[in-house]
This record gives C-alpha cells, structure tokens and sequence, in this order.
C-alpha cells in the first residue's frame, strides 16, 4: 500500500516541471491528501475493485448479478423500503414542523428552540435510540402500557411489533425528522413574505398559493433534502442492529454478518454488497447536490 | 387577516411529543429495576459495573485523541486552502463530505480488507495498531463535520491580513497556525470538537468490527442481555449528547473576542 500512496502523490512534487516553483505550496496539503487516499479512497476503491474479481482475482461480472439472488435482493429491498417510508414520513413532518415554527407565527423563542433540540436530536441514533423505542413502544413499553391502563388498546394485538418494518421506520424517523427541520430551514427562511401578500392581494387562496408559488419553489430542496434522509437510514447499522439483532434483514445488518463472519461464504460478494451500497447513497447524494443547486436560483 | 395559529402550535406539539415521549418512555423504564417501586437501582449497577467505567474511559480518551488529530489535520489544510491553494476548494471539499456519502459500515470493512494483518500495513494486527485505526476512522468520520467548522470559522477571519502581519513581525509557519491562526478560530474549532465528541462516545459499528472495547459496543452487548440497565445507559449517554451539543450551541453563538483581534 505505501508504494501506491507515494506514487499517487508523488507526480505534482517531482515529475512536472511546471510546478516546481509551487512545490512547497503543495507541500501543505499533502498530509490531507495521504489521509484522504489511506482512509478513504484506497480502501473504498479496494472494496469497489474486489466486487469485479472472482476469489483468484480475475475480473468477472458474477458477484454484481448475485446480487440479485432472491436472499440479498431482498435484503435490499427492505432497506430501500425502510429507508424510503423513514425518508418521506421524516421530510413530511420536518417541514410541517420547521415551515410551523418558521412562518406559522409562533413566538420567537420557539425557532431557537426547536433548532437546538433537532441538533441534539439528530444526533441520538445508534444503540441507545433503540434502547429508548423498546422502552417506550415495546412489549413492556411505557406507551404500550398506558394506552392498555388507559383505553384498553392493546397495541399488539393490533399485529404492530416494533421489530418489524413499521417498528424500525417510527424509530429511523427519530433523527429523520430533525434533520430534515435542521436542512430544510434555509429553504423555508428564502420564501418571502411578499409573495404570499402578492398571491393575495391578487385573489388567490391558500391552495393556489402553494401549489403555484411555494411549492414550484420548493420542490428541489424538498426532494432533494428527502434524498439525502433516503441515503442517511440506508446507511444506519447500530439502531436497527441493536433494535432487531438480525430477525429484519436490512442489507447493512447482512454486510455487518458477512464482514464478521463471511456469511454469503465468498468474500468478493461481500465486496459487490458492499458497492451495491455506495451506488445507492452515491446516486441519492448525487442528485441532492443536482437539486440543491437548481433550488439557489430561487431561494437566496 | 389574520392566519390562525391553532394548526402551527399543533404540529409543534405533534413534534414535542415524537421528541419527548421516548424519552420520557426511557427514564421511566430505567426506574422501574425493583418491582412496584421506582428506584435508582439500575443506575447503581450500571455505575458500578467495572466495564462501564472502562468502556467509557477508553472511549472518552480515544475521542479526546480524534479531536486533537482531526483539528491537527483540519486547521492546517483548511488554512492552506484559504491562503494559497483556493483552487483546491471544491476537491477538498468534494472529499471531506465523502465520509457522509460512503456509510460507515462500508468504511470499516475497507479498512478491515487494506489493513488487514497479511498487508503491507498491518493495522489491524495488534491492539495498539487497532486503536490507532479506530482513531483514524473516527477522524474520517467527522470530518464533515469539523472541516465545515473551521473552514467556516476561517471565513469570519481576515487571514491573509493576520498571516502577511505575522510574517513581517518574522512568524514561521508553525506559529502562525498555532498561536495566530488557532486561537481566532477556537470557537469553531471547539464546535467541531463537541460534535467529534457526540458522535464517537457511542459509535457502534467501526468499533464493533475492529473489535475494540469501546462503549457503543458495550451499550449493544447490554442492550442483548439486560432489561432494565439498558434504559439506564441510554438516559446516560442521551445526558452526554445533550451535554455536548448544548456546549456547542452555547460556544457556537459566539464568545465576545473571537473576531475582534482582526479590528
């Protein structure tokens, strides 16, 4: 690995004359680009490059088309879902949530405060996030409990189970739901009052309002902000981990199996598993920055 | 015409109530220990389990190591960028949302696959080797967020004034990083450090697959065992998050002085 590190770095130093008076300005990056290639690039380039070899390492095709075997194509396709379903019900309820706080004309120590707990709420996944939905929404859950005590509603008899899909997207939307107020909040300040008096003053209701002013404006970061709550959940191992062990297959609690114990028994498919992943949060990072940029023509 | 307020205040209730209820949910659980009575007793055996005092302390050291190498790290090449290299921005800044993009997950298993004990770098070959590259993936992991910080808190900053004025006082460049350029952006730099901070104590998978004793770890191991100490170490560690960001918010508003030595 170090021959590949100095090779890669060495070229702007050494080998172009052009440089060589700005030899000692690159100098000052070099350390961060060592750590980039060490700690990024290289190891993420060697999993991406494993996924195209058979185990003699030979390039092959195979391990990409296993990835459509029924086992990991499902895997897939409950994480998509749940990331998906965490994605949209989190950007719903944060924008109600931020566009409420923001311009429902609530008073004004109401935005500082909302903005300090989705920091902080943002923040709480992982294990203890877990720990927190079970005592709450599980079997012996305080919420579970009172509405039992209460109405006499047995949540599960209802066939809600909190390790299951539903359970698993309520506890994503957690840190879903704030970070969707902490990265929608700009778009929100960048609706001017004066269009919503100008759209009035001309006749139009509540509705035509959004549908042919705010919404139009809107939309890239809408979507775009839902895309990056999409690849947020898509990456998420500790919560639904700790919540579910491994009775949910989403394909991170499949790729953390394999990586302890090779489970798929062939290590290249484990790397194809795990560039399946980068492709999907690679796309939905990708066209949020796409979507960003188009919403900066309205929104400044 | 005057909007009606009952629609926002019942969202933000909506929104109070998602917030606030599991937690509520959690504190009450991590009570109820001794049957029919609340008490503290599951915080006593938490508290008083040697592995927690170790798992916190090894991860409270190794994410007070991470700031000092990720600021280290940041604050030179984000400096550098500003003064001399401004048209490396959008690459540096293209790689340091990478750890954003690539979950961690994906992060650790390429690690686990370069450095592992028959390579060129053995890291992950003996303990000590293995924290080091905890401590590097937990570099990777925030920063995002600390480059965003200081790159922010540089732009606040007259630097090219402060570095040409240090330098005809006869500076070098180790004191102009440290002694000019670092403590006009310590307030940046400590926001960075709070949220290093909350996302290492806990963190899950990369110490889990390299397998280090680190308290996320612990929390998991816990949380497949024990019914009520797990509620407990949540109200614990959610204490701690809360500690760190509300440090944060209270840094991040701005000590008085921290632009004034440019004026």
């Amino acid at each position: 690995m170090a021959q590949v590190t100095d090779a890669a770095i060495g070229p702007p130093r050494a080998a172009l004359p052009w440089v060589s008076q700005l030899s000692w300005t690159w100098v000052g990056v070099v350390p961060f680009f060592v750590f980039a290639l060490m700690f990024l690039l290289l190891p993420t380039g060697l999993l991406a490059v494993g996924g195209f070899q058979d185990a003699q390492g030979h390039f092959t095709l195979r391990n990409l088309r296993d990835l459509f075997q029924p086992s990991i194509a499902s895997s897939y396709l409950i994480s998509v879902k749940v990331s998906a379903a965490s994605a949209i019900g989190g950007a719903l309820v944060g924008f109600a949530l931020a566009y409420a706080v923001i311009a429902g004309g609530l008073p004004a120590w109401v935005r500082p405060a909302l903005m300090t707990f989705s920091g902080v709420a943002s923040n709480f996944a992982g294990v203890p996030l877990a720990f927190a939905f079970l005592a709450t929404l599980g079997r012996a859950g305080l919420v579970t409990a009172l509405l039992i005590r209460l109405f006499g509603f047995n949540l599960y008899s209802t066939g809600f189970n909190l390790l299951s899909f539903v359970g698993l997207t309520l506890t994503y939307m957690y840190f879903q739901i704030p970070l969707m107020v902490l990265i929608i909040a700009p778009a929100i300040d960048g609706l001017k009052r004066e269009w919503r008096e100008a759209s009035a003053n001309l006749g139009a209701s509540t509705w035509e309002y959004w549908r042919y002013i705010a919404l139009p404006i809107l939309w890239p970061p809408l979507l775009g902000s839902t895309l990056l709550l999409f690849a947020n959940a898509f990456g998420a191992v500790a919560t639904a981990y700790a919540l579910t062990g491994s009775s949910l297959n989403i394909v991170t609690i499949v790729l953390y199996a394999q990586i302890r114990g090779d489970v798929l028994h062939n290590q290249n498919l484990g790397y194809a598993l795990a560039l399946g992943m980068i492709f999907m949060t690679g796309m939905s990072n990708a066209a949020y920055i796409w979507l960003r940029g188009r919403s900066e023509r309205w929104l400044r | 015409m005057k909007p009606s307020r009952l629609g926002p205040w019942l969202v933000t209730l909506f929104g109070v109530l998602y917030f606030f209820v599991p937690l509520l949910g959690t504190f009450e659980f991590s009570l109820r220990y001794l049957r029919g009575v609340y008490s503290l007793e599951a915080y006593r055996i938490v508290l008083t389990d040697p592995r927690f005092g170790a798992t916190v302390t090894y991860s409270t050291v190794l994410a007070l190591v991470t700031i000092v190498v990720g600021v280290a790290l940041v604050v030179p090449t984000a400096y550098w960028i500003q003064v001399r290299l401004p048209g490396l921005r959008p690459i540096v800044e293209f790689i340091t949302l990478l750890p954003l993009v690539i979950p961690a997950i994906v992060l650790v298993f390429g690690y686990l696959r370069m450095y592992n004990s028959a390579s060129v770098l053995p890291l992950t070959g003996t303990e000590r080797a293995t924290d080091l590259l905890l401590m590097f993936s937990y570099v990777t992991l925030a920063l995002p967020y600390m480059y965003r910080a200081v790159d922010t808190g540089l732009r606040t900053i007259d630097v090219h004034t402060l570095t040409e004025a240090a330098q005809s006082l006869g500076a070098g460049w180790s004191t102009i990083l440290l002694r000019v350029i670092l403590p006009n952006v310590r307030v940046a730099v400590l926001s960075g450090a709070f949220l290093t901070f909350a996302i290492v104590i806990g963190e899950f998978t990369m110490a889990s697959l390299l397998d280090r004793p680190a308290f996320g770890p612990y929390l998991q191991l816990i949380g497949a065992n024990r019914a009520y100490e797990p509620s407990a170490l949540a109200v614990i560690s959610f204490a701690i998050t809360w500690a760190c960001m509300g440090l944060l918010q209270v840094f991040a508003r701005g000590a008085p002085g921290q632009v004034a030595p440019t004026h």
